[in-house]
């Protein structure tokens, strides 16, 4: 045996330096070490520029007024009012878009995934062109493209297509009738609560009662109609004591230089809005093609051998499994769209990221400003993925 | 419920109060190394108090700025030990710069030393002009891909006074107004020359220091002849487009709000975005600087459906803007400014100021550096003036050359005359 020709010179034990374990260690800590110097140089270079151009750094210039004014709000909003409350605006203004974009992807995403699979020739090539021209070009491209050569190439503003008092396209923005607040509208607001509580005590207690019948189904057909029929309810009453309905129909018309009533998208919210939903359902489509790929062959060839269609098939077989595989790239792609939205900026769409340049122009505070820039993303962008980590665990397959 | 993310939270959170920490503690003294391992023991002490972000960024920030003025050497050797750490890359230069920059900011009222800038750019060898880039007549690039213009012919003066050369000198185009000033911050570019508004806030929280005025301004608002319209008040409701991070944005708002009307601004990051958005009709006005509406109206498909109208919303002083901290450097900026609106005075030309060394005239001789020493207190030759006016000529010229009668946007003089004209140029003495 190998004892019998061992040296002492090789017991010895082996120098650290040579030590392969230890090496990795020491490696490590002087790459630790190398990043901390790094980060610590650029951070205390900003200092010093700071210092030198005597520029403080504290949040307290949030509370100045912002004297600008922006020209899509959803929140309240004057010139007068400060930079947090600008600041505000393009955050709402950010998720507005970031939400609807959500939504519109997922539906247009779901669909040309299943058409990339469809049996039908047509459909199937089609799907794939448009996964092929829009997951392939920049977004950016795209974004400018829609903004400049569709939607700014729409009739001026005094030749708008459409019908007047119900839906009219400009390069101003669509304007459609839309409903708004009456007189009444007040007395009818507690009949709107009213409906929110009798809806979800609807809603638990068909739940409750489908758990005791142990059958499956979902509860909220029944918690809207009762939602639905509660500030139905409240609008006749209110329309039989106060002679008003709470609501009118507001009726896009062209007075002055532009729309009045009625709601408009304006085009900078539009093209964004177009550009995030058709850039992002390519790349979901590809998700959920993946995801209905990934579900066994068996699985199909089962559910038509039991007879069922092949919708109820696509719908109570091949998709719950899907599921599983499609949410956590989907969450990549949602979180994508967020952040892409800063692209808005592009577009003179007054995002977070357009207040917030314009913000830092007018205060100087460039470095309060990306920290906050940073932070709201950052937190969006951990809520979408926690959301969607609670619904990945929820639709998770049970292991028994 | 576990989440996934959670230890790439605690991760930045650590990283975020070591770089915290580092701040924090450097200028107590610490060497390089020292401070890094000190910083990991104060994060996770601070880790512990899982104190929130921004508060301890906040808190260690005003440690530092505290502590500066005490121990503001001990920091300057440690910016230089760590740069000496960082050597060997093409960053080396910029790093020790930085490190003679600390220690010059012992002195806790003007931070950056006197001349330091002006070295920095000697040892550089060219100037960094920033200037617009695309703005026709004030800074952009001809057919051959120079840059040319009015605001570019100030920054090739002051390159002609430091180096007698006026093509020493880099060019970095700024399109978008949002970034110009962090570029002058972070000293990507030495000065700023791209149509600037002169204001209060700019000049002290922006940190910026401005050479005097090279261009009298005013803002305007262009409109469609069809549309009739006189009177700011008659434009109440409409859709203005306007270029995002500008004076002009402002004094859109504030003209508007003190009529007390509404209008709804479309605010674009750069000119030609608005331009484009105005020209297709998606707003009703464009404002801007009168001077860039003259620029922007001759270069619509058809110039006489637009109009611009006679009303003036602001004062718009458009400035040469240096970072603030460097008396000698701003100085400098400002009397090559001033010189060339004094050779105008004089009547010294690019082609006759040869002819001007045997003059006898005292104001002459001081002026073009036979006399005096007059160079010598901005660092620069005493004849800084002849190499100044030999490389762009005097401010008339520059006027004429890039505005005047022989260009398309023609512009009169106005309250850019000299003031025995009746403008507003009027230069110091040289003595």
């Amino acid at each position: 045996m190998a004892s019998s020709g061992l040296s002492a010179e090789q017991h010895r034990p082996v120098p650290f330096y040579r030590n392969v374990k230890v090496l990795a260690v020491l490696a490590q800590i002087a790459f630790l070490v190398l990043i901390i110097l790094l980060f610590w140089i650029l951070y205390s270079n900003m200092i010093r520029g700071l210092r030198i151009a005597n520029i403080p750094l504290d949040f307290g210039f949030l509370d100045d007024t912002a004297g600008f004014a922006i020209g899509e709000t959803s929140i309240a909003y004057q010139p007068a009012d400060t930079y947090a409350r600008a600041f505000a605006v393009g955050v709402v203004n950010t998720l507005r878009v970031a939400g609807l974009g959500i939504i519109l992807a997922t539906i247009l995403g779901t669909i040309v995934g299943i058409g990339r699979l469809s049996n039908n020739w047509l459909l199937r090539n089609v799907a794939a062109a448009y996964v092929a021209i829009f997951r392939n070009t920049p977004l950016l491209v795209q974004l400018i493209f829609w903004y400049i050569a569709v939607i700014r190439r729409l009739p001026r503003v005094r030749n708008a297509w459409g019908i007047n008092g119900v839906i009219l396209a400009s390069n101003r923005g669509l304007a459609v009738a839309w409903p708004a607040a009456a007189e009444s509208y007040r007395t009818w607001e507690p009949w709107l609560w009213m409906g929110l509580v009798i809806g979800v005590l609807a809603f638990v207690a068909r739940r409750w009662q489908l758990a005791r019948m142990d059958r499956p189904g979902s509860a909220l057909p029944h918690a809207f109609l009762a939602a639905g029929l509660t500030v139905l309810i409240g609008a006749l009453i209110v329309f039989a004591t106060t002679g008003t309905l709470p609501l009118t129909i507001g009726q896009p018309v062209l007075g002055g230089f532009n729309f009045t009533g009625g709601a408009v998208l304006s085009p900078e919210f539009f093209a964004l809005l177009l550009g995030l939903t058709i850039y992002t359902a390519a790349f979901i489509a590809e998700v959920v093609r993946g995801g209905i790929q990934s579900v066994n062959k068996g699985q199909v060839e089962a559910a038509r051998a039991l007879g069922l269609s092949p919708s109820q098939t696509l719908r109570l077989v091949i998709f719950p499994q899907a599921l599983r595989v499609i949410i956590p790239p989907m969450t990549n792609q949602y979180l994508n769209l967020t952040k892409n939205s800063s692209l808005g900026v592009a577009v003179a769409f007054p995002d977070m990221f357009n207040v917030s340049s314009t913000i830092i122009n007018q205060s100087g505070r460039s470095v309060q400003m990306f920290a906050l820039i940073m932070a709201s993303y950052l937190s969006v962008s951990l809520l979408t993925s926690l959301l969607m980590n609670l619904y990945n665990n929820r639709i998770r397959l049970v292991e028994r | 419920m576990k989440l996934k993310q959670s230890p790439l939270l605690v991760a930045m959170l650590v990283l975020a109060l070591v770089l915290s920490a580092c701040a924090g503690s450097a200028p107590a003294g610490e060497t390089s190394t020292g401070a890094g391992a000190a910083s990991v023991a104060a994060a996770s002490q601070a880790a512990v108090n899982s104190a929130p972000l921004a508060a301890s960024t906040a808190a260690s920030t005003a440690t530092a700025s505290t502590a500066a003025s005490v121990a503001a050497s001990e920091a300057a050797s440690t910016a230089a030990s760590a740069s000496a750490a960082a050597g060997g890359t093409g960053q080396a230069s910029a790093a020790a710069s930085t490190a003679a920059a600390a220690s010059g900011s012992a002195a806790p009222v003007t931070p950056a030393s006197a001349g330091e800038y002006l070295q920095t750019i000697r040892n550089r060898g060219r100037l960094v002009c920033g200037f617009h880039g695309g703005f026709a007549g004030f800074g952009t690039l001809d057919q051959s891909g120079n840059a040319v213009g009015f605001d570019v012919d100030i920054c090739k003066a002051v390159a002609a006074a430091i180096f007698g050369d006026a093509t020493k000198i880099e060019f970095r185009p700024l399109p978008s107004a949002a970034t110009r000033f962090t570029a002058v911050q972070t000293r990507e570019i030495d000065i700023l020359s791209r149509n600037t508004t002169w204001t209060i806030s700019r000049d002290t929280s922006v940190g910026m220091d401005f050479a005097p005025t090279t261009f009298y301004d005013g803002q305007g608002m262009m409109v469609r002849t069809a549309e009739n319209l006189t009177r700011l008040e008659d434009m109440g409701g409409a859709t203005i487009c306007v270029q995002s991070g500008t004076t002009t944005e402002l004094n859109l708002t504030d003209a508007f709000r003190a009529l007390n009307l509404e209008i709804s601004p479309v605010v674009f990051d750069t000119q030609d975005a608005a331009t484009s958005a105005y020209a297709e009709g998606r707003c009703d006005g464009l404002t801007t600087d009168k001077s860039q509406l003259a620029s922007i109206r001759v270069g619509l498909p058809n110039p006489d459906e637009h109009v611009i109208m006679d009303v003036t919303m602001s004062k718009e002083p458009l400035t040469p803007a240096v970072l603030q901290g460097d008396p000698q450097w701003h100085d400098l900026v400002a009397w090559v400014v001033y010189g060339l609106i004094t050779a105008e005075e004089l009547g010294i030309t690019q082609e006759n100021v040869d002819t001007f060394s045997a003059s006898q005239d005292p104001n002459v001789r001081r002026f073009l550096g036979l006399e005096g020493e007059l160079g010598q207190g901005l660092g620069v030759e005493n004849n800084f003036m002849v190499n100044v006016i030999k490389g762009v000529g005097n401010y008339g010229e520059i006027y004429n050359r890039h505005l005047g009668p022989e260009t398309p946007f023609n512009l009169p003089r106005g309250q850019n005359a000299l003031y025995r004209d009746g403008g507003l140029l009027y230069a110091p003495p040289f003595r």
